[in-house]
Order: C-alpha cells, then structure tokens, then sequence
C-alpha cells in the first residue's frame, strides 16, 4: 500500500504534478490540460473528443473516410428501436428516463442515497430490472446498442462531471480512481498514467498512445480491432489485460470510480459519440 | 515522504544484488555457448510474448519499433559492466520508478536463463 502511494507520488512529480497528491479535481484536470498544451502546442482543445488522431494526423485520414459512412450506424438505429419497443409489462425506457434519451451528460454521477458512482449503463438496467427485464451484458452487443443512440441524441451537449461539495464520499470515489489511474499494475508493470500521459503521443509498437483528456467523450466505440461496438468499461479491461493484469468487473466499484475520475477531465468537452476508432 | 522512498529503493536495490549472485553463475555456463546465446537473445528480445523490446527500443534490423525509449545502440560502451545491463532488464523500476519498462525478471516475464541470453545479445548491439 504504502508502496503504491510512493511509486505514485513519483509519476506526479514526473509529470508535472507535483502538488497534485492533495489537489482538487479540478486543479487535476488544469494538469492534465496544461500537460498535453505543453506537448501539443498546436492541438486546439476541443479536439481532443477525437482521441488519439487529435495527436495522428495519418491516422487521422484514415478515421475521417471510415466516418463517411458511420460503423456505428446500425447501433444506433438498434439503439432506438430498444428504446422505443416496450417492455413485457408496458412500460418503456422513457418511464425511468423522463428527460430522455439525450442525458448522456448526466453520467457518471454521485448518487447519495446508493453511496456510489452511477454510470449510464448501471442506470439503464437498473430500469430494466425494476421493470422485470433481465439485466443486459456490459461490454458489447445490446448494451452498446443502446447507449449508442443515447450517446448520438446526446450530440449537442458538454461533459459536466460534478462532485457534490455535500457528501465527502464523492471526493473519496474521485480520488480512489485518481489513484487507480497511477498505480502500476499487471505483470508488465503499467499504469494507465505511464502510458496515456508519461508517453503521450510517443509509438508503442504500433500504436501511438493518446491524451487522456477527451478519452470519454464518444463512447460506445466501433473499433475495427473488435470488428464491432464495444463500451468504456470494454476498453478499460483491454487496456489492464494488454499489460497482464486481471480486468475488474464492468461497472463495479474499482471502474465506476475511474470513470468518474476519467472523465471528469473532460469536462466541457463536447459529447461526440458514438465513435469510430481503428 | 523522500526519506522512506529512498529506503525503499535501497531495499529493493539490494534484494536484486543478493538475488544476481547466483543468477550470474548461470550466465558463466552459457558463456561457452554464447554464439547461440546472442542468437536466440535476439529471437527472445523480439518475440512479442517474450522481451517485446521492440514495442518500445529501436533495435538494428528490427521492424515497426516504438519510440518510448533509447534506441539499444552501442551498449557496451554504455554498459562496461554486464551485469548492470542485466539489473536493469531484470527490473528498470530500481533505477527508476517511474519506468515504464516492465520488470521481466522480477515480475518473471522471462525466465532467469532467457534474461542471459538477452543480455548476451543485448550486449553485442
Ligand atoms: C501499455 C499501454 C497502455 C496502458 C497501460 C493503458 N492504455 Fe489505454 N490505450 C493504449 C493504446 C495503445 C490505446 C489506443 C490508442 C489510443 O486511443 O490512445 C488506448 C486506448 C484507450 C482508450 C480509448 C481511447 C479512445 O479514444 O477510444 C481509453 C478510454 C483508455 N485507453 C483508457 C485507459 C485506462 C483507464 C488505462 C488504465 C486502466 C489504460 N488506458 C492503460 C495503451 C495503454
Ligand atoms: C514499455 C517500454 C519498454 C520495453 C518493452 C522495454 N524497455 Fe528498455 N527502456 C525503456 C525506457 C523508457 C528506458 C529508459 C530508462 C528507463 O526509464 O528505465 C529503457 C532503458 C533500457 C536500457 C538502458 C538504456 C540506457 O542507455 O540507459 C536497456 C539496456 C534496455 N532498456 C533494454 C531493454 C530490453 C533488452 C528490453 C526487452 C527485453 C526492453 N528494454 C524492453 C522502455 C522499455
């Protein structure tokens, strides 16, 4: 444990972040921008919804004829099919979301009364469940379906993560997922920090690593890799399992509290999903 | 804070000194083999399920390297003593914490006779 905070400590101090240990979210997500404006001098803000092709312009050439004709359409015409197809007892969706389907802006958030994060997908079975409906499957298939066409009504707003000042166990969730982004884990020894800000924009191999800022901002993906849709929580566990490690359960407390952590660095981006990624 | 970062990187230093004694007794039995070392070194530290070097080092002929690191160039010269260049495959994160190469030999990655045999390649470069 205590090793962990110390190895952390180090990789904030690397990166600039020296007084980040205790700073405040939104102190955190100033670094973040700082950093990569730092790197990226030329890189408008608002593009960093495009992910890692903010940083590739080659690879940005070949994702703008793929959003020619969107991968992910079909999803989203699913997507709302489901949403407007009634459950067995009558009721629909829209019952438990009555300000639906564009609230993609309200998730993740704090909710008091569970004690926990609420993410979008954990919302939408909640809704099936009351409802008599079998859960869906987190990482792929019905699920992305439908938050694809959430994500896509969505379009015209900004991420606005809030950390409510009246329940300190919110800022406990945000910092148990700050710290998840900069301990190193799996038999390769990675943390998410070592990859997508430490090297930033340097090549893996084959890959060029992309920004952290903007990184939630267009989720469910189509991603040729999968040769399908997959969610946040889908990349999440590629991302722990491609360096060794065990991925932790969709949704559950450890990525809820990094998504929330996440995607606060996004905040006032606009929501541009859902996104097409090779 | 700084004070029990430094012990704990002594702690760790010193762990792989103890650890490297024995481990350098084998590297001496493949030192009569060391053509074939350099060269299944070479197979080991390009394979991606074994060193994967290239993910992150420039490397001679290799093809599609990362760019994260140095380009492994001239390692003797930058490595006069082998077994520096062996702690440092063995686990980067005593010099550096913040390393991002994975520890292959502490977190066993590869195995302790394929970590020579990398090492006698490496040192070649
Ligand atoms: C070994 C390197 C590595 C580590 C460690 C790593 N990632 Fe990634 N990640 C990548 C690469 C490569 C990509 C694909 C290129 C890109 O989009 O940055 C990626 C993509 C992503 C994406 C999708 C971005 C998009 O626009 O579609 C997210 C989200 C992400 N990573 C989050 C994380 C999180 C959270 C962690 C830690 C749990 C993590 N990554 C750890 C290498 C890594
Ligand atoms: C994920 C990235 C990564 C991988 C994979 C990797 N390295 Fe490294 N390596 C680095 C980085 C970064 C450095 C720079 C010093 C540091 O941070 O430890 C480094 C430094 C080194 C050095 C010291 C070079 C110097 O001039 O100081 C050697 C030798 C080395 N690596 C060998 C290897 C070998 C051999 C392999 C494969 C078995 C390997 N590395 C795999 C990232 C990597």
């Amino acid at each position: 444990m205590k090793k962990i905070v110390l190895m952390t400590t180090a990789l904030l101090m690397v990166v600039g972040f020296s007084n980040a240990v205790m700073a405040s979210p939104e102190e955190d997500r100033q670094i973040f921008l700082n950093f990569y404006k730092e790197r990226f001098p030329n890189v408008p803000q608002d593009d960093y919804i495009n992910g890692v092709y903010a940083i590739d312009p080659v690879g940005r050439e070949n994702w703008e004829a793929i959003e020619e004709f969107p991968p992910y359409e079909t999803a989203i015409d699913a997507g709302k099919s489901m949403w407007d197809t009634a459950f067995a007892n009558g009721k629909t969706y829209s019952d438990c979301f009555p300000d639906g389907p564009a609230i993609m802006s309200k998730y993740p958030h704090w909710n008091k009364e569970k004690g926990s994060v609420i993410t979008l997908p954990l919302a939408l079975n909640a809704c099936r469940e009351a409802n008599g409906e079998k859960p869906l499957k987190y990482n792929k298939g019905a699920i992305a379906n439908i938050v694809s066409y959430i994500a896509y009504e969505s379009r015209d707003q900004v991420t606005n993560v809030v950390i409510p000042k009246d329940d300190p166990r919110a800022l406990e969730a945000y910092e148990m997922g700050k710290k998840f982004y900069f301990t190193k884990r799996g038999q390769l020894n990675f943390s998410c920090a070592n990859c997508h800000l430490q090297n930033v924009g340097m090549v893996l191999r084959t890959e060029i690593l992309g920004p952290a800022v903007g990184q939630t901002t267009h989720w469910p993906v189509y991603r040729s890799k999968w040769g399908e849709m997959g969610t946040l929580h889908r990349r999440f566990k590629g991302c722990n399992e491609q360096v060794r490690a065990k991925a932790f359960k969709p949704h559950g407390e450890e990525y809820r509290n990094l998504e929330y952590f996440l995607t606060y660095q996004s905040n006032n981006l606009p929501l541009n999903g859902p996104g097409a990624r090779k | 804070m700084t004070i029990s970062k430094k012990h704990l990187v002594g702690t760790t230093g010193l762990l792989i000194s103890v650890l490297s004694i024995p481990l350098l007794t084998t590297s001496m039995a493949f030192a009569a083999d060391a053509g074939n070392a350099v060269a299944e070194g070479k197979d080991l530290a390009f394979d991606r399920k074994k060193g994967n070097c290239l993910s992150c080092h420039m490397i001679e002929d290799g093809a599609s390297p990362g760019n994260i690191a140095p380009p492994l160039i001239a390692m003797k010269a930058r490595f006069p003593d082998k077994a520096k260049l062996r702690a440092q495959i063995w686990d980067a994160t005593a010099a550096n914490p913040d390393s991002p190469m994975p520890p292959f030999g502490k977190h066993q990655v590869i195995s302790d006779a394929e970590l020579d045999k990398i090492v006698e390649y490496v040192w070649t470069l």
